[in-house]
């Protein structure tokens, strides 16, 4: 009889999991807990570092899970796996019960809860954004104001939320200084007569064309990069967003207004992942991701026998990552199903 | 201030938006490479005049970028133009070019250097 | 600029103030600074809301000053600050309520270090033992006299004889809160609101009519900072940290100042005739200073107190234009006369009399 492997998250990850699963001959239920899948995917307009379009990526993952043999299960919240005799109860937070002969854990990223930085002044301050909040905004084709006038100044604050003791995060999620980089571009592209000034702490560019990016925007788009975190913000009578920061660099504090200000929100375990490994005894690292059995040659694989991982909800990485480990847990699920079937 | 022994002190921070970069500017319509530097601070390192006196090309460079001008205005006359800080830029920034142009600059246009 | 997301961080931020029996004890410099201050806290405890608020004849200083200046040792320190909380044991109370906000803050930083170093607390008390025989029990509640206010601030509200609001234009008076460094920056959860957007005087210029000010120095140290006045020849660092807020609050027009601090309120007030007598500058409405007050001389206006009997003849930025503004009757003859007579004029009589 064919195995059944349940696949609990349906972003990137879980997707590609599922997709390369069915490939193999197993029957596969993928479960979303919002009304469609794709995850952040979903809400993104394009990605570093060639700036495609995240539809296009979205469109191959759909492609792959659109097989006979993959049941979506959305709008389903799992909250629990029981391990039973090389069986697997998986219950969902209605009490549905489902059972499987494998399991990934594909739970992904949530974004930092950027008003948590509370001297950045997000949901206080009108032209305080996100990264998510201006991918909305370049999906919109606009890029506003919260009183409907366009930016003149940008500024982008780099690692919200992250190598952040104050917030618990000491770990990098690696690909906001990318996507600032990206975005401030995109940012120079909508508003030919703009001006982006990116803060940062250290530029992490290692990725395929990361730095590459970072070249480009300032030789071709003009981006100003200032070294120093930004460590207060606040409104000026004229509605501009007065930031302090040090530039490092100059050796000296700095002052300016600008019209907006993005915060690159960095990437946390999701909610749903924290509850699971609460529930169901998955072990958790000192950041609060997932904890595979080894980093250097079991990254997908959990505590428990038959329980894997794949993607973001064991460190933070970009897409092309989240793919490559997604294949690697199918791959190790493989491996598992044909070693407990002797 | 003869009154009260003290005078209220300047600030030292860099006032970004009543600052002018237009010397800045001027150097990097001509010298588009001054904009990708990323303050490594090679050219500072190997500079003959730096090590005997308080010269930073690196320096140099971003406080032109914040409009900081009045310090630089004196200081980059320092420079030999020897070309060192050129050869070992990562970037490739002409930093040669740099300094003659900003030199330049300041002869051009003297109310700017404030 | 969205109200929600400030009231959601203040709800992160409530801290525990006692309802009753306080063990009050004062600050070294406030009775000279604004000597009506304290004397009308305790008027307003006692008389208006009723609470049983003791003071030690024996409290001293808790040496917060000579700490932050590098005069007095940390052991020193907490040896005194022990001795205080074996006074207030041996009065039978639980509940300090410290005036000053370094007292506050240097009160809150001994019990954490205390908290976290136990041993440290052991030493101490030996050394306490050693010093003067007494012992002592850590306050149960440790809340700043301004929380205590902010706490009663809608008793007060219902007794006021005044509100915050321009009796000509009906409109809200325009307030700046500067809270003392002291009081949440190092210990964000000790403070009512937090370190960030503080809610213990935005609260009660709320709860009485006033309209809270947000300008981008509100953060900024109004220039006490003890080791940068203390000594002449930095004081032109202390006052420029004063003027920098004056600068950045200008534009807002504001009518007056709420403060919680010893400091603040001195050198926001003081600084502003220095800086008009250096550089003829001004950031009041019609070339005027802004008055600046101490929350308890404001709870005391808004209960009708006599502006004289609160000490407002002893600021230097005239507070007159807010009485005006709110429509506070008082004598302007009487501004400086004390038992009958005028310390201005006459102050040779006054001393020889006192």
């Amino acid at each position: 009889m064919e195995k059944h492997v349940v696949v609990i998250g349906g972003g990137v990850a879980g997707m590609e999991a599922a997709g390369h699963l069915q490939k193999s001959g197993f029957r596969v239920s993928l479960f979303e807990k919002e009304e469609k899948p794709g995850g952040h995917l979903n809400d993104w307009y394009k990605l570093f570092p060639d700036r495609r379009r995240s539809s296009e990526v979205k469109e191959y993952l759909d492609k792959i899970t659109s097989e006979d043999g993959i049941k979506i299960i959305t709008g389903s919240i799992i909250d629990k796996i029981v391990s039973d005799k090389n069986q697997f109860r998986i219950s969902d937070k209605d009490g549905k019960e489902y059972s499987a002969d494998a399991v990934i854990i594909a739970t992904g990223f949530d974004l930092f809860k950027s008003e948590r930085k509370e001297e950045y002044g997000y949901g206080i301050y009108d032209n305080v954004i996100t990264s998510a909040d201006l991918e909305k905004m370049f999906r919109s084709g606009s890029i506003e104001l919260a009183d409907g006038r366009i930016p003149e100044t940008v500024g982008i604050v780099h690692c919200v939320g992250s190598r952040d003791e104050k917030v618990g995060n000491l770990y990098c999620s690696k690909l906001c200084c990318v996507t600032a980089v990206k975005q401030a571009i995109e940012i120079r592209e909508h508003l030919p007569s703009s001006k982006v000034f990116c803060f940062y702490m250290d530029m992490r560019m290692g990725g395929a064309y990361y730095e590459e990016l970072y070249r480009e925007a300032q030789e071709e788009w003009g981006v100003n990069f200032i070294r120093g975190k930004v460590s207060e913000v606040s409104e000026a009578i004229n509605n501009k967003l007065v930031i302090k920061s040090e530039d490092t660099l100059a050796g000296k504090p700095l002052k300016m207004q600008v019209d907006m200000l993005v915060l690159m929100a960095g990437m946390e375990m999701s909610e749903g992942g924290l509850k699971l490994s609460e529930s169901s005894g998955l072990n958790k690292g000192n950041n609060r991701f997932f904890s595979p059995a080894d980093h250097h040659f079991g990254s997908n694989k959990s505590n428990i026998k038959g329980i894997f991982y794949a993607g973001t909800c064991t460190m933070p990485m970009n897409i092309t990552e989240t793919i490559s480990h997604a294949r690697a847990a199918v791959s190790d699920v493989i491996d598992y199903l044909k070693d407990s079937k002797a | 201030m003869e009154r009260f022994g003290f005078a209220i002190s300047k600030g030292r921070q860099i006032d970004y938006d009543a600052n002018s970069r237009h010397i800045a500017g001027y150097i990097s319509e001509r010298e588009p490479s001054f904009r990708v530097c990323i303050e490594c601070g090679c050219c500072a390192a190997t500079c003959t005049t730096g090590n005997f006196t308080s010269f930073s090309l690196r320096e140099l460079h971003i406080l032109l970028k914040r409009g900081e001008n009045e310090s630089v205005r004196e200081n980059i006359k320092k420079c030999m133009l020897c070309g060192k800080c050129t050869l070992v830029c990562p970037r490739g920034v002409n930093t040669r070019n740099v300094v003659t142009l900003a030199r330049q600059a300041f002869q051009k246009f003297p109310a700017d250097a404030v | 600029m969205k109200i929600d997301g400030k009231k959601a961080i203040w709800k992160d931020y409530q801290k525990e103030i006692a309802e009753d029996k306080f063990y009050y004890v004062r600050s070294c410099v406030r009775q000279n600074f604004f000597p009506g201050s304290e004397t009308a806290f305790l008027r307003i405890m006692r008389d208006i809301l009723k609470k049983d608020v003791f003071e030690h004849p024996c409290h001293t200083t808790c040496t917060g000053i000579g700490y932050h200046s590098d005069i007095v040792p940390v052991e020193t320190t907490m040896t005194v600050v022990a001795r205080q909380f074996a006074l207030m044991t041996e009065s039978g109370y639980e509940n300090l309520m410290p005036s000053c906000i370094t007292s506050f803050g240097l009160y809150t930083e001994i019990l954490d270090t205390w908290h976290h170093f136990p041993e440290v607390e052991e030493k101490i008390r030996k050394q306490l033992r050693k010093a003067t025989g007494r012992e002592f029990k850590s306050p149960k509640n440790l809340a700043h006299a301004s929380d205590v206010i902010y706490k009663f601030r809608k008793e007060i509200s219902a007794k006021a004889k005044y509100k915050l609001v321009n009796k000509n234009t009906g409109e809200p008076l325009k307030v700046v809160d500067h809270i003392g460094c002291h009081y949440a920056k190092m210990f964000p959860s000790k403070g009512v609101g937090g370190a960030e957007y503080p809610y213990v005087l935005a609260g009660m210029v709320e709860e009485w009519g006033g309209q809270v000010i947000d300008y981008p120095e509100r953060r900024h140290c109004c220039g006490f900072g003890f080791r940068q006045y203390l000594v002449q020849a930095n004081r032109g660092f202390s006052i420029a940290c004063s003027k920098e807020k004056f600068e950045s609050m200008k534009p807002f027009k504001p009518d007056m100042i709420i403060t919680n601090c010893p400091g603040c309120p001195m050198f926001l007030d003081r600084w502003q005739y220095v800086i008009n007598e250096m550089e003829g500058k001004t950031y009041g409405a019609d070339g005027e200073g802004i008055p600046v007050f101490t929350y308890e001389e404001v709870a005391g206006l808004m209960l009708g107190f006599d502006p004289w009997d609160l000490g407002l003849q002893m600021h230097q930025t005239d507070c007159e234009p807010v009485l005006e503004k709110i429509g506070i009757e008082y004598d302007p003859a009487a501004k400086y006369v004390i038992n009958g007579v005028n310390t201005k004029t006459n102050a040779k009589a006054y001393l020889t009399v006192n």
